[in-house]
């Protein structure tokens, strides 16, 4: 038995760790990693919720959000490669023109 | 017991969060993640959630992040350098998040009398899952199907190389002038 | 039971586990070579030991006292990690396969004759196995060369392309048995007949199965990432030594893992005659029937790699995407329109 906040405190650092990552590293691919955390982090809230309230919907939510992550996973690499072939790098203070 | 187990993987998991942002090569950020997404598959057996820890091994460590691991192999991604931009993000990031990070520490912290989970709280066995997902949840799951499917037809025409599709338009216009010329010949 | 009895019988379990499948990773390798000299005509190890049984403890001394070389250019921690990380992902995965029945160990009380029998055991596996395609990607990348990084893209392309439809076969089956957990499969068999007979959607699944788990383990007709003649070795060029021997092993406990789970979703698992009333020849009985069936699939995997010629790579994927895939899709809606309509036909229970 243990008390429910100390696992929304977890989610906490994870989404925060997400957060910080997505706007200190310079790779794209590194934020877009710091993405996928954020979404972990949530989905552990999601299910210390469910658990909590004994619903079982919570885990049913996770995973749509873990299908939708899926998606945004692989377009997102997708846009990241076009970016590549065209800008010849991977830091995101080079890609500065809206113009490709 | 249980809040041994719960430390344990949650040390791995914040340690692995906490190796994501210090490594500065994105196949250590990648593989950190991979770590993350372990730990959290062992915190939702701590919750009950079977089901869904196996599939967040098969879908979160075991696709996404090896689609992750390729694409860092296949653009050939180096360290990062520190530049301007990082020096200002890094001055004006940290604090930002460490306000923020208070912040909800705090809320949550405010409302820490909500109650405890027990081990195990909620077994989420397969078949209680396949009722929920079949029968509440069926609009969502039909429309997450077509999201996949709209995923992978604009990840291919991304990730295409946008030359191939002209370029087969100039062959094949190039191809008819020539066959007629060579056929009347060789009738001859 | 109480908790300590329990932790002991589980230890001495995986303990025994993980040694019969260390010799039988060993003795594999013997097989093959057994079996592929007779097809070619020639004899195959002989001399060492009666029929060359000792060939193998003779390979493991060559491995250990081999020079390992350890290039100056290479990623260095990943380059020893990749290794070990197929090889764990390899053996963890016998963790759930059950090899017989329940026996009773006297006052200390039953025990199933597995490590562990998790209700959700055929996506355990699953799981696994999508992990073990780290340490060939992991591989091919830190060694830092050219030829194990295309070797290395070209075996995890090949292996998470035919993990999609590894799993969508192995779906009918759970439909046909109403669990995930690898002893009520098994025991869903025995109430009817073996998996593979329900005609024709059971044996399309089995087909497709095989062939995905073929690609899945890197075995001809799909070897071509660690092929001599096309890449120099794949993502094990650049490995001597004891870290080649364990991306041996890796594949080769890889191909027992999919015999057991062969033997057990469509075979029957350790379903067969007991001639007799003796309680510990019905204990041990399931489990000469369960080797005897794995045995079969070994002989099989060795069988089909030196009978027919690989595929070239884009024919291999273009398989897996635009053959392989429908067909196990369509097996599967078929499937669960048969046993939705008739439920009583199909169904065990």
């Amino acid at each position: 038995m243990i008390p429910l906040y100390y696992y929304l405190i977890l989610s906490g650092i994870l989404f925060v760790c997400g957060v910080l990552g997505f706007l200190i590293k310079r790779n794209i691919i590194t934020i877009f990693m710091s993405i996928e955390l954020m979404l972990n982090g949530v989905n552990l809230s999601f299910v210390a919720f469910a658990a909590h309230w004994h619903a079982l919907s919570g885990q049913i939510f996770v995973f749509f959000v873990m299908v939708v992550a899926a998606a945004e996973a692989a377009v997102g690499l997708a846009i990241i490669i076009a970016v590549y072939r065209t800008r010849e790098t991977l830091n995101v203070d080079q890609v500065n023109l809206l113009k490709l | 017991m249980h809040l041994i187990l719960f430390l344990f993987f949650g040390g791995i998991c914040v340690a692995g969060a906490v190796n994501l942002l210090l490594q500065r090569h994105p196949i250590n950020s990648a593989l950190s993640l991979v770590v993350v997404m372990a730990s959290l598959a062992g915190e939702y057996l701590l919750l009950g959630a079977e089901f869904l820890s196996a599939i967040q091994v098969i879908v979160y460590a075991g696709a996404i992040m090896v689609l992750f691991i390729f694409t860092i192999m296949l653009l050939n991604a180096g360290e990062e350098e520190r530049s301007g931009g990082s020096h200002i993000a890094l001055l004006v990031g940290v604090p930002g998040v460490v306000i923020g990070s208070v912040l909800v520490a705090w809320v949550l912290l405010r409302h820490s009398d909500t109650g405890s989970v027990s081990m195990f709280a909620l077994p989420g066995y397969p078949h209680d899952i396949a009722q929920l997902l079949f029968h509440d949840f069926l609009l969502p799951f039909e429309v997450t199907s077509i999201l996949i499917l709209i995923a992978i037809m604009g990840a291919v025409v991304l990730a295409s190389k946008p030359e191939s599709i002209a370029e087969r338009h100039e062959e094949s216009e190039k191809k008819e002038v020539p066959e007629l010329v060579g056929a009347g010949r060789d009738r001859r | 039971m109480n908790i300590l009895t329990f932790a002991i019988i589980s230890i001495v379990k995986s303990v025994a586990v993980v040694f019969v499948l260390l010799t039988a990773v060993a003795y594999s390798v013997w097989l093959e070579r057994k079996v592929s000299a007779r097809i070619q005509n020639r004899w195959g190890p002989t001399k060492v030991g009666p029929f060359g049984l000792l060939q193998p403890l003779a390979d493991g001394i060559k491995f250990i006292f081999k020079e390992d070389l350890t290039q100056p250019y290479v990623y260095k921690t990943l380059y020893i990690a990749s290794p070990i990380i197929a090889v764990v992902f390899a053996i963890t995965a016998i963790s759930v396969i059950p090899f017989g029945g329940e026996i009773s160990l006297g006052p200390l009380g039953k025990t199933y004759l597995q490590i562990t029998d998790l209700n959700i055991g055929l996506l355990v596996v699953l799981g696994i196995t999508s992990m073990g395609v780290y340490g060939i990607a992991l591989a091919g990348w830190s060694s830092n060369s050219k030829y194990s990084l295309l070797g290395g893209l070209r075996a995890s392309a090949q292996m998470i392309s035919y993990e999609v439809s590894l799993g969508l076969s192995l779906i009918p089956v759970m439909i046909l048995a109403g669990s995930f957990s690898l002893r009520h499969i098994v025991e869903a068999q025995a109430h009817k007949h073996w998996n593979l007979f329900f005609f024709p959607l059971g044996t399309i699944a089995f087909f497709v199965y095989l062939i995905s788990a073929y690609a899945e383990t890197n075995r001809t007709p799909f070897d071509l990432p660690e092929a001599e003649s096309e890449l120099v070795a794949g993502y094990h060029t650049e490995y001597s030594a004891m870290k080649f021997a364990m991306f041996f092993m890796a594949e080769y406990a890889n191909m027992v893992t999919v015999a057991c789970l062969s033997t057990l979703l469509f075979f029957g698992g350790w379903n067969g005659p007991v001639f007799s009333d003796n309680a510990i020849i019905i204990a041990i009985m399931p489990v000469v029937w369960f080797c005897l069936k794995v045995f079969f699939f070994m002989f099989l995997y060795v069988w089909v790699r030196w009978t027919l010629p690989r595929f070239r790579y884009d024919q291999l994927m273009a398989f897996g995407w635009k053959f392989l895939l429908p067909v196990a899709i369509a097996n599967l809606v078929l499937t669960a329109l048969f046993v939705a309509l008739k439920p009583g036909v199909w169904l065990a229970n």
